[in-house]
């Protein structure tokens, strides 16, 4: 078998270029305000301000890597608290599967950052280059003066928002307004401008070229959405058994369809939603609004091209009543993903609130397990760290229960209490030591709960180990 | 535009045909195929300017004179330029008041506990407790003085350590040749004793007598030791050798003669404090 003998038109298939129509219609409208919103909450939310005292950042949203914290508002994240991240990103797993089990790709249509961010870009292009028909022409002419001006006014316009886009992601890792000062000043550190860097050059090239290369070839997404769909799911569909036979309104054909591009001109992925439910196709549902548009204006009703679920379509073919919506989207699927979403939820929000302002834990040292002391006692060492949570420095006092008289120690002070900066972890070795001749010198291992406690809130937490005695 | 032949799904087949199976032909994006070209160059670029074909000794060194150790080398260095200042202020610090300081102490602990790592953990072992012959450091018996001051000496001078006149120094003889075979016998009962471990009452009496007139003068009239010798403390549960009667009459007969390098030579006085600190705070400092 040789490759003389394809068929198929080559291995390798050009980018097709795509001049998305303008649109006007209800959905166009709520991408317009989900852009928007989108967007804002992007570029804007690093600079809210949140006072949360002398010692600790008044930045409202900060992923503080060096020292190891997550700060949301009035919520801080420690490094052991990883769970709440791990549980809201397993929230959005499963809400995303609930979204698309009800509603079909509604994340990539509306809200993927690959999408907004290629409506922004496509309506720069709009701006400058003209509509579609305009922008065709451009695409088609010679590389004069004037295409020459068009390109690069466009592409300083997009490089502009890509450098805005990649400027503001690290603005969630630092305080906003001292790496704001930095970056200009040339003093921000060079992972700061490393990750603008790369960030403006993904922007401008997924935003501005590769557009639907990156949904059709790039993103997993689209591979997994057969699996979330079902025949109840309400997507974008074009109901052929009203439209077809398509053809010119003179042509006198029975469809309502005038096959009249509009739905496949103002599609930013280039596709023809007659052909069916495809992989390409995000559901943004400008289609809907162009065929509206157009039928409205013929006299025909709206919605040939609509939400609508495969169940539907096969009843409406027997000349049944589509069900309403609310049935689609409140059915056993979906109340399954959203008790589970919002069981995860409850589940973090109730630990949210629950979690300690004190904490210990306890890790023996076990190189070696024991020291015999001159006297011929036994004793441990534990390697104890306290964790303080407030903003504030508190005074923690250590202290052991156990079956066995043991007596406890700390290294380099011979009391039993230590001063806790404030919103730090404070390591301490702690001695547990058994007198000669006493029954855990003998005994493999006692039972030890570790205490701490502070002594103005009566704040408490504990934590159990084990007291390794000489047996074996 | 007119409405394209191909539908979607059929992309058409590539001509190859097995046994009826055709495969479809769905073009990869050229992008695709750039990227991959790109990536080939990428690739050839890197082995021409970074260490990569592998010769009979060593590998290509690459045109940009790359090295992961100088790296590190220079890291190591930058590292050790920012740590000049809180170097010179433990130097300027006298051993005791570093405690007070907890930057100072933080520094020196986690500097120490590296060094101890590095240079220490081979004889003395990873948690300090030491090995036979090898004094463990986290309890409270020391054989030549628990304070900071005496331990930064010890390890800069070392013990026994013949090129270094300062050294710690004392030797213990090897009764063997001195003392009859009975009594050695009765001076280990009498050592026993001391250490309140089971004995001969009787022979341990007489062992005494032996004790007094060839042991005391070190490890002093009751077994207590002397640090200064560095005679160890007879009449605890710790044991350097071990206490029972085998290793303590060999011990007797031969002696011992355990030796630590004296590290002045290769640590500086820093670093040298740093594992003072150290091994201070680990459970035994005085």
């Amino acid at each position: 078998m040789s490759v003389e003998q394809n068929t198929g038109g080559g291995l390798y298939a050009p980018q097709e270029p795509i001049f998305p129509r303008r649109v006007k219609g209800t959905f166009r409208n709520l991408k317009w305000w989900i852009m928007g919103v989108t967007l804002m909450i992007y570029y804007l939310a690093p600079w809210i301000r949140w006072d949360r005292g002398a010692h600790m950042p008044d930045q409202a949203i900060l992923i503080d890597l060096a020292h190891r914290r997550f700060f949301f508002f009035m919520i801080e994240i420690w490094p052991h608290e990883f769970y709440f991240i791990a549980g809201l990103l397993i929230m959005a797993g499963i809400g995303l599967f609930l979204f698309t089990s009800a509603l079909g790709r509604v994340w990539c249509g509306y809200t993927c950052p690959q999408t907004v961010w290629t409506d922004l870009f496509v309506l720069v292009e709009r701006w400058i280059e003209g509509d579609r028909n305009a922008r065709v022409r451009l695409w088609r002419a010679k590389w004069d003066a004037r295409k020459w001006r068009l390109r690069l006014t466009k592409w300083l316009v997009w490089l502009l928002i890509a450098v805005a886009t990649g400027g503001a992601w690290v603005f969630y890792f630092a305080d906003a307004p001292t790496l704001f000062h930095d970056l200009f000043t040339g003093q921000a550190a060079f992972v700061a401008y490393g990750a603008i860097a790369v960030l403006t050059g993904t922007t401008f090239v997924f935003g501005g070229f590769m557009r639907e290369q990156v949904c059709i070839y790039m993103c997993p997404w689209p591979r997994i959405q057969a699996a979330m769909m079902d025949e109840e799911t309400l997507t974008v569909t074009y109901r052929d058994h009203r439209g077809e036979p398509r053809g010119k309104k003179h042509e006198n054909t029975t469809g309502d369809c005038i096959d009249c591009m509009a739905c496949v001109n103002v599609c930013p992925m280039g596709i023809d939603i007659r052909d069916g439910q495809q992989l390409e196709c995000i559901t943004c549902a400008l289609c809907i609004d162009a065929c509206d548009d157009v039928m409205t204006r013929i006299g025909k009703p709206r919605g040939l091209i609509d939400y609508c679920t495969l169940s539907d379509q096969e009843r409406e073919r027997q000349g049944g009543a589509p069900r309403p919506a609310w049935r689609h989207i409140f059915r056993v699927r979906t109340m399954i993903y959203t008790a589970i979403w919002g069981g995860i939820g409850v589940f973090l929000i109730a630990a949210l609130f629950l979690r300690p302002e004190i904490d210990i834990s306890v890790a023996p040292v076990r190189s070696p397990l024991y020291v015999t002391m001159s006297d011929g006692s036994i004793r441990n060492a534990y390697e104890v760290r306290l964790r303080n949570k407030r903003n504030e420095p508190r005074v923690f006092h250590l202290s052991i229960t156990a079956a066995d008289p043991l007596r406890i120690s700390l290294e380099g002070t011979a009391q039993l209490h230590v001063t806790v900066p404030p919103d730090q972890t404070f390591e301490q070795r702690v001695y547990v030591t058994a007198r000669p001749g006493s029954p855990a010198t003998e005994k493999a291992q006692t039972d030890v709960r570790f205490w701490v406690e502070d002594l103005t809130s009566r704040d408490r937490a504990y934590t159990d180990s084990v007291f390794h005695g000489r047996a074996r | 535009m007119s409405r394209k032949e191909k539908k979607p799904t059929d992309p058409g087949t590539t001509g190859h045909s097995w046994d009826g199976i055709e495969e479809l032909n769905n073009p990869l994006p050229r992008w695709w195929l750039w990227t991959f070209y790109a990536t080939i160059i990428w690739g050839i670029g890197y082995t021409i300017l970074y260490p990569a074909w592998p010769l009979i000794t060593g590998a290509t060194p690459g045109l940009l004179g790359y090295s992961s150790r100088q790296e590190v080398r220079a890291e190591i260095a930058d590292v050790s330029a920012a740590n000049a200042a809180i170097d010179a202020r433990l130097m300027a610090t006298d051993l005791a008041g570093v405690a007070k300081d907890p930057a100072l102490q933080r520094y020196a602990t986690a500097g120490g506990g590296a060094l101890f790592k590095t240079y220490c953990a081979q004889c003395h072992g990873s948690g300090a407790a030491g090995n036979v012959g090898y004094p463990n450091l986290l309890d409270d018996d020391w054989l030549w003085g628990g304070t900071l001051a005496d331990i930064n000496t010890t390890i800069a001078h070392g013990v026994r350590w013949d090129q270094d006149p300062d050294t710690r120094y004392s030797q213990m003889p090897a009764f063997g040749d001195i003392l009859t075979k009975p009594e050695i016998t009765q001076v280990v009962e009498y050592v026993r004793a001391l250490s309140g471990q089971e004995n001969d009452a009787a022979l341990a009496d007489k062992g005494k007598v032996v004790f007094g007139d060839n042991c005391a003068a070190c490890h002093g009239e009751k077994g207590k030791g002397n640090q200064s010798l560095g005679a160890p403390n007879l009449t605890d549960p710790i044991w350097l050798y071990g206490g029972d009667r085998k290793t303590l009459t060999a011990t007797v007969e031969k002696a011992r003669y355990g030796i630590m390098p004296a590290w002045s030579s290769r640590l500086d006085p820093s670093q040298i404090r740093q594992l003072a600190i150290y091994v201070h705070q680990l459970g035994g400092g005085q």
